[in-house]
């Protein structure tokens, strides 16, 4: 069956050793083979975490999610994608917009909901919430809530790893805005120095917070950070969830065989506002409408419909079943019980 | 003085505004404060009177513009800077305490280092472990930083403009929970200069609560609980930290005899143990009870509702630790 139609994203060569021998381009190297069952695992995977975060919205206007949501609609592909190139044994960390992680790790939707909530039969028991949901027995080892918090922690975990040397990897995703930041850069040298397996996955989805890159970062294509480190390094379409599965996939590949660390640029776009209901009022209409047409659901689901791997129509009966289940794991979720008499002292202090 | 009543956002919005109007040196960094005003609306409009080169969106990047204004004090301006949420004085610790704190003093005080640090802490928002400190005793150890806890609209004015005005590193911690309290504020007063410390909100013969931030109405709500009951609570509001002057709260324990410090922090390492071994050591003699501190247990501030307020001292759990000292 041929590929579905899709735009493969461009391609950088950081140094001219990798260029030589390292690094493969989104979509131009080895051939990952996806098989028709992949790929609409891939699609399965973007519509629930669009469905999840859609869900978390509506209830975080009906007062169920309480403080504050960072959600992801719009950067499925970059969860769905990487993710399914990685083992059940690897690490992952992630931040406060890292539900979509989570869900392309396998984590209980209800669970999740659950925590969002802030319910006893929350995925941490309510004490962590929406920006720190944690399932260690998954390999997600955290979502941090200060920029850049995660990047030192992944390269422990691909330290871990290198250490432990049964060829588990670690992952880190982190936005554009986090390149900016210390840890960011101390966490990059000590990744290549060390030649630890740890791919840096980059959500370059152009604005941190309120500021558009153009006004904190010096160049938009943020790869330009790993040449500094002699990383390899790769952008890829961010929106193209099979372009962001080949090369997490490669990167993952050499990594497990001890060629050390990736930088992945996904570039990419949120759909909605930072957070809460923040309305994005500083965001270009054109930019914004550009992109949604570019929305990675709607292109993949195009490309797996021509390519005759979704046959049509089938794609709202993915959309309407995921939308009922976490309907349903959200109802569950908000009928548990508030956690009332926690063991504080466990929880701090093992 | 005539009065205005403000929100506490807004008379830390009106203090920025007077400073910078009133000195061409000051100048305010920090992340997302220039056109979009602020995450929290706390540099609203400035932006607008003052331009991009006085008002300065900063990278994600804590250690880079903290350090970066210790740069501006050193070479005379008055650099303002906005941490967004308190525990982000993490990322910048080092900063603060081994080189704002201690510059001038390393100098042989030949150097002056006129700096403000706006951070907006403090819990009961949801916001989780990791946005919802107030920081306040982070730095409480660190000579050569002065620590200033805005807890209502006129305290955030006046401080932050005498902070503005200090020749020194002044951390000035604000509360989130605050920002839409409102309050009569005397704009346009001439800060005096000096930082001043506690200050008496409600007198009282029976007890004295002494409390900072966001605790501070929540002892006023316990003082009117226990005088319901027949105890006179004297309510004082720390305000600074650092340099702390127990002076006031002495005199005052020595006509109540009773302590209760009530602060938005774990116990162990928080200010209120300086302020009882203070008292303590000062007012032993007029002491009818050993002094007590009401603050938060010991763990993280957890995300749920009923977790998080249950955490937070409450006005009846201020109003508790008072009674059981009588
Ligand atoms: C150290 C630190 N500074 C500031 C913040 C406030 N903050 C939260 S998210 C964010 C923007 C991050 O942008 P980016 O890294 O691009 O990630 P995105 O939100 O776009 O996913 C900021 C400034 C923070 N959480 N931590
Ligand atoms: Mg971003």
């Amino acid at each position: 069956m041929a590929a579905p139609a899709r735009q493969s994203g461009p391609s950088i060569m950081t140094t001219r050793e990798q260029a030589a021998s390292e690094v493969s381009s989104g979509g131009a190297g080895r051939n990952v083979r996806l098989t028709d069952e992949n790929r609409l695992a891939l699609y399965t995977m973007m519509v629930d975490i669009r469905e999840f975060e859609e869900q978390v919205q509506r209830s975080y206007l009906e007062g169920l999610v309480h403080g504050t949501t960072h959600l992801c609609q719009g950067q499925e592909a970059v969860a769905a994608g990487a993710c399914l190139a990685l083992r059940q044994d690897d690490y992952v960390s992630y931040t406060y917009r890292g539900h979509g992680q989570c869900l392309a790790r396998g984590m209980d939707v209800e669970a999740a909901f659950a925590e969002l909530f802030g319910r006893e039969t929350g995925v941490c028991g309510g004490l962590g919430g929406s920006m720190h949901l944690t399932d260690i027995s998954r390999g997600l080892i955290g979502a941090f809530g200060i920029v850049g918090g995660g990047i030192p922690v992944a390269v422990g975990a691909g330290l871990s790893a290198q250490l432990a040397g049964r060829g588990q990897i670690s992952v880190s995703f982190f936005g554009d805005g986090a390149t900016n930041i210390g840890a960011f850069h101390e966490a990059m040298n000590i990744a290549q120095v060390w030649r630890l397996p740890v791919l840096f996955v980059c959500e370059n989805n152009l604005y941190g917070e309120f500021s558009r890159i153009d006004h904190t970062t010096p160049f938009e294509d943020l790869v330009r950070r790993a040449a500094a480190y002699a990383m390899a390094a790769v952008i890829v379409d961010g929106n193209d969830v099979e372009a962001v599965h080949e090369a997490t996939a490669e990167a993952a590949d050499r990594a497990r065989s001890g060629g050390g660390p990736t930088f992945i640029e996904c570039k990419t776009y949120r759909h909605r506002g930072h957070s809460r209901t923040d309305p994005a009022k500083y965001r270009d209409p054109a930019e914004v409408e550009a992109w949604l047409a570019r929305d990675p659901l709607i292109t993949y689901r195009a490309g797996l419909e021509a390519a005759g791997v979704l046959p049509v129509g089938e794609a709202d009966a993915i959309i309407e079943s995921s939308r009922s289940r976490m309907k349903a794991a959200a109802q569950q979720a908000a009928a548990a019980a508030w956690p009332q008499s926690h063991d504080f002292a466990a929880a701090t202090f093992a | 003085m005539p009065t205005e009543e403000l929100t506490y956002r807004e008379a830390i919005v009106a203090a920025l505004r007077e400073e910078m109007q009133r000195d061409p040196t000051t100048l305010i960094m920090g992340e997302d404060i220039g056109a979009s005003g602020g995450p929290f609306k706390t540099c609203l409009g400035l932006y607008e009177e003052f331009g991009p080169a006085r008002v300065r969106d900063t990278p994600i990047a804590e250690t880079g513009f903290v350090g970066a204004a210790l740069g501006l004090a050193l070479t005379g301006f008055r650099p303002i800077v906005e941490i967004m949420f308190s525990d982000f004085l993490g990322v910048c610790f080092d900063q603060i305490v081994n080189g704002i704190a201690k510059h001038r003093f390393m100098s042989g005080g030949r150097v002056k280092v006129p700096l403000v640090i706006r951070s907006i802490g403090g819990g009961g928002l949801r916001f989780g472990a990791q946005h919802s400190q107030t920081g306040e005793s982070w730095m409480l150890s660190v000579p050569g930083l002065k620590i200033v806890c805005a807890s209502a609209p006129d305290v955030a004015y006046t401080m932050l403009k005498a902070a503005i005005r200090d020749d020194n590193p002044v951390l000035v911690i604000e509360h989130k929970a605050l920002l839409s309290t409102k309050g009569d504020v005397a704009i346009g007063t001439e800060p005096d200069g000096a930082l001043s410390g506690p200050k008496i909100l409600r007198t009282g013969s029976d007890a004295t609560i002494v409390a900072s931030l966001a605790m501070v109405p929540r002892a006023l709500a316990a003082a009117d609980l226990l005088s319901a009951g027949g105890i006179e609570a004297e309510v004082i509001d720390i305000r600074v930290l650092r340099p702390m002057d127990t002076r006031p709260i002495c005199k005052s324990v020595r006509k109540t005899h009773r302590l209760v410090t009530v602060e938005e922090q774990a116990q162990v390492g928080g200010w209120g143990a300086e302020v009882a071994a203070q008292v303590v050591h000062e007012a032993f003699d007029y002491l009818d009870a050993p002094p007590a501190r009401v603050c938060l247990p010991d763990y993280p501030l957890p995300y749920s509702p009923v977790l998080e307020d249950a955490a937070l001292p409450s006005p009846e759990a201020i109003a508790a630790a008072v009674r059981a000292l009588m």
